[in-house]
């Protein structure tokens, strides 16, 4: 195999490990305000991701340096011409990661709602636009024979880049109602699962809907195949959300994701941007990487340093499994918003 | 203002800012490790209580350095998309090495140490905040090394067909002299701020507890006894990273003079080449008008010392290197950096720094001998905080503006092709894209900061927590966990 399509295939591989994880972490976001009717019931839906979800973030910077160091010109072609998308993915990745950490410093209602608004503004912002981001990269956008992207921010806002962005914010809601009923107990877990049997028929019926669209219009004979694992997969998660078989439900709701990516991944191959202007102008995976030297230098790298990764991470994921309820959940630790003795004691 | 200016602006803006909580990170997490080794080591639980006091400021900091870190990397393709097809061959592997090999350990084990308390082995809890230590630390050598590159291009060669720089050793481009020289003086400048930072605050709670009259004498030398240790063990280490920054700051000197003469005259604001020339402490009226009479306060010989390691050595001044410069890289482009900014940000990153040490030596001095000081001294302490942080600001500042305008400054001794002027690199996304999150950044960034001074003072004023007992371990699955957010 040639190490341009290792690379292609190592870079799916870490955008299926960032949108698996931070997937269900962006549902537990989500579902903040629908799930948590109190603030106990918000604290325990936190926790469930608290020990793991910077982690899980750091996929999506791992993902974007081995775009720049493989193919520096996709990176540089895709990151100026999604400019308006990713900057509010940024400020969404920004406010909802400082949430996790200040929400629970200061003792306060309103400083505790101004961060839960962070934390639900800020998931739901990246789940839906990595849809119309990965939509678009496979619909193709016009591209010049500079290399530019010559479209504006309403290029992106086409039907079929819009329902990828639904598709990916029903399908993250739903995985991450899964992985709440997975993680919790009591009376949260019930609800939990619950709206996961709810969600399961919108996501399903939008996710067919562009898993068809994708097929028809840019897939290959072999992402047939996807397609179908695709649609067994989110048709157990919705059986183990009516059934309460909630690792189940969660289980198929990663393959389900994981699909979706090899998917889009699968049609875009060799293409890395397709070029809408002319075919002539697509960015490949030949035209768009790096040298040979470079590729050989960072799959040494990947190889030695990829494995230990995960063993590590897993062993969080390991240490931090045990299901979480309102019980368990200790007072708050904060300190109060502010008293006459607390300003005294700074003198 | 065009494109270029804004995402200049911006960089700047994001860079500074993040890079006030990046030093304090660095610096801090190796010291909350050996605060917390100390406990294991001893069982005395001061460092107990210590650990948790600043382990709490470390993670109130911790939380803002990771989530500016991704515009870092996002900026490069968003805003210096040129730049990055430029240099991406070489630039991108330490970026990906960096997450692959740094950002992974680090945010794992700060999730592990956090919410492992009383839930792993001790010793494995331990293991955790140095491994996240180790993490922390790595990712500032493979950050620099990729800085290093623009700084000083090697492991390189341009490739004419492609018209872009591409690797040819990844070995050359990691031991790079300028990393080598770059990291330890911006790992003993990261362990100043956090030293200073912990000195700063211990050091004042040490003072106020010994003058706090409605504490009874039992608690208030207890509460001395907690604060004054961790006072003295971070004077100790101001104190020898102090002389460690100066030393690698020396070195750095010497390094720049010969990779970018241009840069090092402009640090002195040398208009013309001179024989022994002198070290300016401060100049009246603007060094960057373009004269050359404002060095009036000088020691005279120690600008060449510095630079050459000779007191009578000739050094070349700014107008000369720009005849050189225009005749080696073409005509008609100026290659004088902004005087004003890299002169006065020199002074101000060696003042700053002096300042911020000066705390390590009063502090031991203070307190030698088990003597206490005067309640001047709690003032004093809190005063001294913000020095290396503001060292390190501008520091960076004299840096990246120094090297203006270059992104990729040329290396005199190697490849001259690899080289980018700024104005190059600039992506060709419309100025109202780069204005909008310019100002979204510079808002975003404003609030964010007030919260996170907020929540330090708050915190310091606080003081140690005290320590629960450890709950009984047999029942583990059904305990509350021992810290929730």
């Amino acid at each position: 195999m040639e190490l341009v399509t290792f690379w292609f295939i190592l870079i799916t591989v870490l955008w299926i490990g960032y949108l698996v994880l931070e997937g269900f972490d962006f549902g537990v976001g989500m579902l903040l305000p629908i799930l948590g009717r109190n603030d106990t019931d918000r604290r325990v839906m936190i926790n469930t991701i608290a020990p793991i979800w910077d982690g899980n973030e750091v996929w999506l910077i791992v993902a974007g340096g081995a775009t720049f160091a493989a193919f520096p010109e996709w990176y540089a072609t895709l990151f100026s011409g999604f400019y308006l998308p990713l900057l509010l993915i940024l400020v969404g990745l920004i406010i909802r990661g400082v949430a996790f950490e200040y929400r629970g410093t200061i003792e306060g209602d309103r400083w505790r709602n101004l961060w839960d608004t962070a934390i639900v503004v800020g998931s739901t912002l990246p789940a839906l636009l990595w849809g119309v981001a990965f939509a678009n990269i496979v619909r193709g956008v016009p591209i010049d024979a500079d290399k530019q992207f010559t479209g504006t921010l309403f290029t992106l806002l086409n039907p079929y880049g819009l329902l990828g962005g639904l598709t990916t914010l029903l399908l993250f809601a739903f995985h991450g109602a899964l992985f709440l009923g997975l993680r919790t107990e009591g009376e949260i877990r019930a609800r939990a699962i619950a709206l996961a049997a709810k969600l399961s028929v919108p996501a399903i019926g939008v996710a067919v809907v562009f898993a068809l669209w994708t097929q028809l219009a840019y897939g290959k004979a072999w992402t047939w195949g996807v397609v179908v694992v695709a649609a067994v997969a989110l048709l157990t998660a919705a059986y183990g959300a009516f059934r309460e078989r909630e690792a189940l439900g969660f289980g198929s709701t990663v393959l389900a994701t994981a699909s979706a990516v090899v998917l889009l991944f699968g049609c875009l191959f060799p293409d890395v941007m397709p070029s809408s202007t002319n075919e002539l102008f697509s960015l490949t995976i030949h035209n768009a990487s790096s040298t040979h030297y470079t590729l050989v230098v960072m799959t040494w790298a990947a190889c030695f340093l990829t494995p230990v990764v995960i063993l590590y991470q897993s062993w969080t994921y390991w240490v931090f499994w045990h299901r979480i309820g309102a019980t368990k959940i200790p007072p708050g630790h904060g300190l109060p918003w502010s008293t006459p003795e607390a300003e005294a004691s700074y003198r | 203002m065009d494109a270029l200016d804004l995402a200049r602006w911006q960089f700047g803006v994001t860079t500074v800012y993040h890079f006030i909580f990046v030093p304090l990170t660095i610096g801090l997490a190796p010291m909350v490790a050996i605060m917390q080794t100390v406990w294991f080591r001893t069982g005395d639980e001061r460092w107990l209580r210590a650990t948790k006091f600043f382990g709490k400021l470390f993670l109130i900091n911790f939380a803002i350095g990771v989530v500016t870190g991704i515009v870092q990397e996002f900026q490069f393709g968003m805003n210096w998309s040129e730049y990055s097809r430029f240099v991406g061959d070489v630039f991108g592997a330490p970026l990906a090495l960096e997450g692959l090999a740094a950002f992974f350990l680090e945010s794992t084990f700060i999730g592990a140490w956090i919410f492992g308390w009383d839930r792993l082995p001790k010793k494995l809890h331990l293991a955790s905040i140095w491994l996240a230590a180790i993490g922390v630390n790595l990712s500032a050598f493979f950050i620099l090394a990729a800085n290093s590159f623009m700084q000083h291009p090697v492991g390189v060669e341009y490739n004419a067909e492609t018209g872009r720089a591409e690797l040819t050793s990844i070995g050359a481009l990691l031991s790079n002299n300028t990393v080598l020289w770059a990291f330890p003086h911006q790992i003993t400048a990261a362990f100043m701020t956090a030293a200073c930072f912990v000195a700063g605050i211990a050091g004042w709670w040490m003072v106020k507890a010994r003058h706090q009259a409605q504490v009874d004498s039992h608690t208030r030398h207890e509460k001395v006894e907690l604060y004054r240790p961790v006072f003295r063990f971070a004077c100790v280490v101001l104190l020898v990273a102090g002389v460690g920054a100066a030393v690698t700051g020396d070195g750095q000197a010497k390094l720049m003079y010969q990779q970018q003469p241009m840069k090092m005259a402009a640090a002195e604001g040398l208009c013309e080449t001179e024989e022994g020339a002198g070290f300016s402490l401060f100049a009246i009226g603007n060094p960057g008008d373009g004269h050359c009479d404002v060095q009036t306060f000088a020691i005279p010989g120690v600008y060449s010392f510095m630079a050459t390691g000779d007191f009578n050595a000739t050094v070349p001044g700014v107008n000369q290197l720009q005849a050189e410069y225009s005749e080696k890289y073409g005509d008609g482009q100026d290659y004088v950096p902004n005087l004003a900014v890299t002169y006065w940000n020199f002074r101000a990153m060696i003042l700053f720094g002096v300042l911020g040490a000066a705390l390590g030596v009063v502090g031991l001095w203070v307190t030698r001998k088990g003597r206490n000081p005067g309640r001047w001294f709690g003032r004093l302490a809190l005063i001294a905080i913000p020095g290396p942080f503001l060292a390190n600001l501008t520091g960076w500042v004299f840096t990246e503006m120094g090297r203006q305008p270059w992104v990729v400054a040329p290396n005199p001794d190697g490849d001259w092709t690899i080289r980018m002027l700024t104005q190059d690199g600039v992506s060709t996304v419309g100025p109202w894209s780069v204005g909008i999150s310019l100002v979204t950044f510079t808002l975003l960034y404003g609030s964010l900061a007030i919260a996170w001074f907020g929540l330090i003072r708050r915190y310091a004023a606080a003081g140690a927590p005290g320590i629960e007992e450890a709950p009984d371990h047999d029942d583990d699955a059904d305990r509350p966990l021992s810290f929730a957010y």
